[in-house]
Formats: structure tokens, C-alpha cells, sequence
């Protein structure tokens, strides 16, 4: 029973780790969003390519979080699991 | 697992201090490096400062660094303003240099120095106390009765000024070590034959793309943090 439930728990830890990474997909289309309305200020206005640019990835980069937040989880459950220690 | 699967965490070398074990890592053979390499640099630069010649065109070189200082400065004065961008340009400078140099010291097949959470980590600690002593400089006791201004949300705001340095770190570390994580199963998993030419895009964007953006949005991001305290 040890040895089964060892495998046990880092097969379901791999299967979290899997659909935990779902959360890539908010941060996906938000920061499509942004690049989008980065794209139609800049051809609203080409002067202000440079300011808009780099507002854009700031924002995108702050939207990102959320997303590392479950890579980061991912990661724990795949390479450093405390269940299977 | 782990069986054929480098990741770039090796000890090579441990000893024992008040009773602990500490390891000698890929982190920390890489930061050295990283460190000796923009020390070098600096000194290089400091020379040909010093032996410039107002009166005359400036070398190659002479330019090159004043390109790449302008251009920090520029950023500082844009984000911060032109009254107090003088004194952390000098912060800022360093932070970017050492970020930049150390997210894309992948493409040498170094393990970057970012891959790890204790360097991020202090890196976000530096600017959490950047952030708060010059919160008390600016605003005095504003600052602190802040946190209490719709008195319901109190520990919201508080929980709010703890989670910064928590969320820049981990986002240094999470870009840069699935980055990482990325190469090695690419290398792991792939055949030989592969391996020749496919990888080498992948270091563009992994290493050289993702390591400068996120290089730029941590120093961004500290300049914004520090600026919100000048304001009223």
C-alpha cells in the first residue's frame, strides 16, 4: 500500500500540476486585450507609439501574474511535491 | 523523474556552518560570473572616462556608454520626474545592468541567477524598502494613515503593501525559470539531430527576449512604485 500510494500521489500531483496551468488562459486573453487597444491607439495616434508601447507591456506584464502563479504552483507539484517527500 | 533531466541544479561543493549544510550551486557559480563580468565592464568604462577628451569626438566606445547611460537616465526622468529622478537613477542603472546581463546569460548555457527565488526575492526586498522609506520621506505620517483611509478595507491595504514584493519576485522568477524549464525538456527530449539548429530560436525568445522584457518591467515596475510616494 506505501509504494502504491506514492505513485498514486504524484500521478494525481502531475494531473493537478496539468490542470492547474488552465489558469494560462486569463492572463491569454487579457493580454491580447491590451495588445489589441495597444494596436488601435497606435494608429489612432502614431506619434505616441513609444509611451503607449511601453504602458502596454507594463500592463501586460502586471496581467501576467495570475498565470505565473499557477506555473508556479505547477512547478511545485511536479518538482518539489511536499506529498511525496 | 528526474533521471535524464537537467535542470541546472547541481552542488558541487557543501560545508557545514552552525550545524547546517550549505550547498555550493549552478546559482552561485553563475551570479560570480555574472558579477566579475559587469565589474570588468565598469572598470573598462570608468577608464575610458576618464582618459576622454572634451575637446575632441568621442571614440566608439566612449559612445556606446553614453548611449546606454542617456538612455537610463531618459527612462528615470520619464517615469519619475525631473525633480527627483537624480538620485535613484544611479539604482535603477545598476538593477537593469545586473537584471539584463543575468536573464540572458542563458544563451551561454549558464543557469540564469534569476531561476532562483532567494535572488528575486531580495532584489523585490529592496524595493519594498525602497518603496516605504521614501513613502515616510515624502509624505510623512501620510503615509501611514493610508493604510487606514476607508478604515473597512485596512487589512486589504495592508495585505496589498506585503504582496508587492511577493508578486514582483515571482514574476522574475516564474518568466525566467519556465524559461529555463522550457530549454531543458527541449534538450532532454528531443533527438540529436535536432538539437543542431531548432534550440537556437528558442534562445532568442526564452533567453534574450523574455530575460531583456523582464529586465525592464521589474526596474518599471520599481520606478512606478517609488514614484506614486512624490505625487500631492
Amino acid at each position: 500500500m506505501g509504494e502504491f500510494n506514492k505513485f498514486f500521489v504524484e500521478g494525481l500531483a502531475c494531473l493537478g500540476a496539468g490542470i492547474g496551468m488552465i489558469a494560462g488562459m486569463g492572463p491569454g486573453i487579457g493580454q491580447g486585450y491590451a495588445a489589441g487597444q495597444g494596436c488601435a491607439a497606435v494608429g489612432r495616434n502614431p506619434g505616441a507609439r513609444g509611451s503607449v508601447m511601453t504602458t502596454m507591456l507594463l500592463g501586460q506584464a502586471v496581467a501576467e501574474t495570475t498565470g505565473l502563479y499557477s506555473l508556479v504552483v505547477a512547478i511545485i507539484l511536479i518538482f518539489a511535491n511536499p506529498y511525496t517527500k | 523523474m528526474q533521471n535524464d533531466l537537467d535542470l541546472g541544479i547541481n552542488g558541487y561543493a557543501h560545508f557545514e556552518l552552525f550545524g547546517k549544510t550549505f550547498w555550493l550551486t549552478n546559482t552561485h557559480i553563475s551570479i560570480i560570473i555574472v558579477v566579475a563580468v559587469i565589474t570588468a565592464l565598469a572598470i573598462w568604462a570608468n577608464r575610458i572616462i576618464k582618459k576622454a577628451d572634451p575637446a575632441k569626438k568621442p571614440g566608439k566606445a566612449l559612445n556606446v556608454i553614453e548611449l546606454v547611460v542617456d538612455a537610463i537616465d531618459g527612462i528615470t526622468k520619464s517615469n519619475m520626474g525631473e525633480k527627483h529622478f537624480q538620485g535613484f537613477c544611479n539604482y535603477i542603472g545598476a538593477l537593469m545592468i545586473f537584471l539584463v546581463f543575468s536573464n540572458t546569460v542563458g544563451i551561454f548555457g549558464l543557469r540564469p541567477p534569476t531561476a532562483d527565488y532567494g535572488i528575486t526575492f531580495g532584489l523585490a526586498i529592496i524595493t519594498f524598502f525602497l518603496i516605504h522609506i521614501n513613502g515616510f520621506r515624502y509624505q510623512k505620517m501620510k503615509h501611514l494613515t493610508d493604510l487606514f483611509d476607508p478604515w473597512p478595507l485596512t487589512p486589504i491595504n495592508v495585505i496589498g503593501e506585503f504582496a508587492t514584493p511577493v508578486s514582483m519576485s515571482l514574476r522574475l522568477f516564474g518568466n525566467i525559470l519556465s524559461g529555463t524549464i522550457i530549454m531543458a525538456l527541449i534538450y532532454g527530449l528531443l533527438p540529436k539531430a535536432l538539437l543542431l539548429f531548432w534550440p537556437g530560436v528558442l534562445h532568442i525568445y526564452f533567453d534574450l527576449f523574455s530575460g531583456a522584457i523582464q529586465a525592464f518591467v521589474f526596474s518599471m515596475l520599481t520606478m512606478v512604485f517609488i514614484a506614486k510616494n512624490f505625487d500631492e
